[in-house]
């Protein structure tokens, strides 16, 4: 019975507290326009709280945002990925409890843009002249769905590469030089080939990749159209080019490819440390989780194209304001400072962050930019490339929920608890409950 | 009591009240209702916190499971036992009971046979009984999480230490997550390491209420400890085991964070649900903002509850006679 008391008292509070925020919301809009014409800062301390969902490096940026903001005292929260977007959901739907500045990740846009009344409109402080700052599709992402409201700025996105573990190569009698490894895998079934070499040479403890997921959300991420069309339907299950992601994942599985391992688990992070497999999909963020998962490793790694053609994004995170935080002007000058052209810079060589704006492409820091860990990689010439050739996808509003019954279904396969036939067919039971 | 004595002092006042004037007569109106109604007063607060935090939430999740009912909507559609039907012809449904009882039980029984038994080699006289008892006690101040995260390494597929150690007796590689027998064997040791010692303390304190001539008349008659434990112990102390299985049954019913720690977060416990809770289902949907749904699930539980309550009752009151 204890259990029952959250979630019941919640639609009460809802209704309480929505109320009282609509109150603030409008009082503090009205303080606000009144306060803003002024150039100089109020006086009153301020708390601004940041909501991420890992550690963004943002700490050195809100010293910077300090300086000319002195009366601003910025607290950083994190929580667990899934728990993170879940969270924000029940609070903004009860009111309470979300922060100034809260992270929202590409899976996960959609899901937050059409709740208009919700968040900031950032236009209205002066963020609309950010436009021209951004790759056209990222910006659009953080419009509301009328694109009259900017709700978010982006950060970074996700262009794709391949991480590959040079010494498991070498064993396996593979190239380890990043160009003859790209060449390895133009397409995803030369990739497959590829890693059936690399089983076949039986390099111990080692298989080719993780886990058939990652993989099988790059191929759905490179294609036209991913689980939902523009119209925000869900087409995943008739969708072909899903189905052929499918096919290759299950096929790799049946190649014995996959080291069974779920990414960001405590398992994986073993298999990390201890070389469970030799490639690893890489968005360039993901350069910095393999880093600090598993930093004994440090120069085994290098980074070579991705199969099927430099598109595909995956991840990349908005920041967005909602109508909660009473402090909106200063959230928003705060959320343009921590996505403005400089700070992106640093992100990318402090996180591996990729930046969503164009003209830091042909940067010299990033295009000259390697990546020590990763053997002195190129990853800025690698990863400005993947995102010059990224053919932005629509991301519908449950892409995750979407994605974690495709995940589900391939990891059946892999137990040998059902076949592909049957797990397939379980899916799209699946994605008749998503509503 | 300590109450209440000051009370019955004051009832018999000096003069009978008949004999005495309007103020004497106000005065023992007053005690009349102090004694009357002061032990409602008395214990109001837990009724009042009671139906504010548990009989109301009790009833309003059955007004909302009623209905069509998610978190981002305003609207509300009453739709009557839709979602009882849908959830009866739900395999998701069922699968999550299954993994509930089959948890339950799995948990339950060793734990509270090993309780008992280490509740008897503990009810004799001891060097350092204290020790033993803040150990035994330990595993539950332990935060779950710390727990399910420690028995997870334990448990892994590739580094964990129980594959290590049964790899010596030529066991292979035992995949303890993807196996539904597995994930349930993993899961009931996270949940008996956390509450045998708790349930053990609880058999101890019974069993010394329990008179010692029984025993020295036993150990007379030539009863050796296991036939004592069996003929005495266990009888003398059934209101107690009633309890303790009652309670760990409800706990089990309600088994959540291992599951969903144990599988990193995975909300459908495991890919394949196989150790899906119905805690789990239910806060499975509760994710998805599908409440009318995940209420009616809730009241399910409660109604496997009071029936599990009532059969363990009837069970354990039947198992053995007393004493007497």
């Amino acid at each position: 019975m204890g259990k029952l008391r959250p979630r019941m008292v919640t639609p009460l509070l809802a209704a309480v507290l929505a109320v009282s925020v609509s109150a603030c919301g409008g009082g503090g809009g009205g303080t606000d326009a009144g306060a803003s014409p002024g150039a100089s800062q109020p006086a009153e301390k301020i708390k601004l709280t940041v909501a991420l969902f890992s550690d963004f490096h943002f700490a050195p940026l809100y010293e910077e945002f300090k300086k000319t903001h002195p009366n601003v005292e910025i607290v950083e929260r994190r929580s667990q990925f899934n728990d993170h977007h879940k969270n924000l959901t029940t609070k903004l739907a009860t009111g309470a409890g979300a922060a100034d500045v809260e992270a929202v990740e590409a899976g996960y846009i959609a899901t937050f843009t059409p709740l208009v009344d919700k968040f900031h409109n950032l236009g209205d402080y002066g963020m609309a002249k950010r436009q021209a700052d951004y790759l056209d599709w990222k910006w659009k992402q953080g419009l509301s769905p009328d694109g009259s409201k900017v709700l978010g700025l982006g950060t970074d996105i996700g262009g794709l590469a391949m991480c590959y573990r040079t010494d498991l190569f070498k064993k396996a009698g593979l190239p380890t030089d990043r160009e003859e490894v790209s060449a390895l895998w133009p397409t995803w079934e030369a990739y497959l080939e590829a890693g059936k070499k690399f089983t076949a040479a039986k390099v111990s403890g080692a298989k080719w990749f993780d886990g058939p997921g990652e993989n099988f959300r790059a191929m759905v991420d490179q294609a036209p159209v991913g689980f939902y069309d523009t119209s925000n339907t869900l087409v995943a299950g008739t969708n072909p080019d899903v189905k052929k992601a499918w096919d290759l994942s299950v096929q790799s599985i049946q190649a014995d490819q996959s080291a069974k391992l779920a990414a960001f688990s405590p398992p994986w992070n073993t298999g990390l440390t201890k070389g469970s497999f030799a490639t690893i999909i890489c968005p360039s963020w993901k350069t910095g989780s393999i880093k600090d998962a598993a930093p004994t490793t440090s120069g085994k790694w290098d980074v070579a194209a991705v199969p099927g053609g430099g598109g595909g994004n995956q991840g990349g995170t908005h920041l967005m304001a909602p109508k909660q935080g009473k402090h909106p002007k200063e959230a928003a000058e705060l959320i343009d400072l921590l996505t403005n052209k400089d700070s992106q810079l640093k992100l990318f060589s402090e996180a591996g962050a990729l930046p969503s704006i164009p003209a830091l492409y042909d940067d010299p820091t990033i295009t000259g930019f390697t990546n020590p860990f990763f053997s002195d990689a190129p990853t800025g010439k690698i990863f400005t490339d993947a995102a010059k050739a990224l053919k932005p996808q629509h991301v519908g509003p449950k892409a995750g929920d979407v994605l974690t019954a495709f995940g589900n279904g391939l990891q059946r396969v892999e137990q040998g608890k059902q076949s592909p036939d049957e797990a397939w067919t379980q899916v799209l039971e699946d994605l008749d409950r998503i509503k | 009591m300590a109450t209440r004595a000051p009370d019955q002092l004051r009832v018999s006042p000096p003069h009978p009240p008949s004999r005495s004037g309007d103020p004497a007569r106000l005065r023992h109106l007053l005690y009349r209702l102090d004694v009357k109604a002061s032990p409602y007063a008395y214990v109001a607060p837990f009724f009042l916190l009671f139906c504010a935090f548990g009989l109301f939430p009790l009833v309003y999740t059955a007004w909302v499971s009623l209905h069509e009912w998610t978190l981002l909507s305003d609207v509300h559609t009453f739709i009557g036992l839709e979602n009882f039907t849908t959830l009866l012809a739900d395999d998701y449904f069922w699968n999550a009971t299954f993994n509930t009882v089959s948890i339950g039980v799995l948990s339950t029984v060793p734990q509270l046979l090993l309780a008992l038994w280490l509740a008897h080699l503990l009810n004799r006289p001891l060097r350092a009984q204290t020790i033993f008892r803040v150990t035994l006690l330990l595993p539950n101040v332990t935060s779950v999480v710390a727990v399910v995260v420690i028995f997870s390494q334990l448990f892994g597929r590739d580094y964990g230490l129980i594959n290590w150690a049964l790899s010596w007796f030529g066991v292979g590689t035992i995949d303890w997550n993807a196996g539904t027998a597995t994930s349930h064997t993993a899961i009931s040791v996270m949940i008996m390491w956390r509450w045998t010692g708790y349930n053990t303390l609880i058999f101890l304190a019974a069993m010394q209420a329990v008179p010692r001539e029984l025993y020295e008349a036993a150990t007379i008659d030539g009863a050796g400890g296991f036939t004592q434990l069996r003929k005495i112990t266990v009888p003398m102390i059934r209101p107690t085991i009633i309890f303790v299985v009652i309670t760990s049954t409800i706990g089990a019913m309600q088994v959540l964070a291992e599951p969903l720690l144990f599988g990193i977060y995975s909300i459908t416990g495991g890919p394949d649900r196989q150790y899906q809770t119905l805690s789990l289902f239910i806060y499975e949907n509760f994710t998805k903002l599908d409440f009318g749904y995940a209420s009616a699930i809730s009241w399910m539980m409660f109604l496997f509850i009071v029936v599990a309550a009532v059969i363990n009752y009837l069970l354990t009151r039947r198992a053995r006679g007393s004493l007497t």
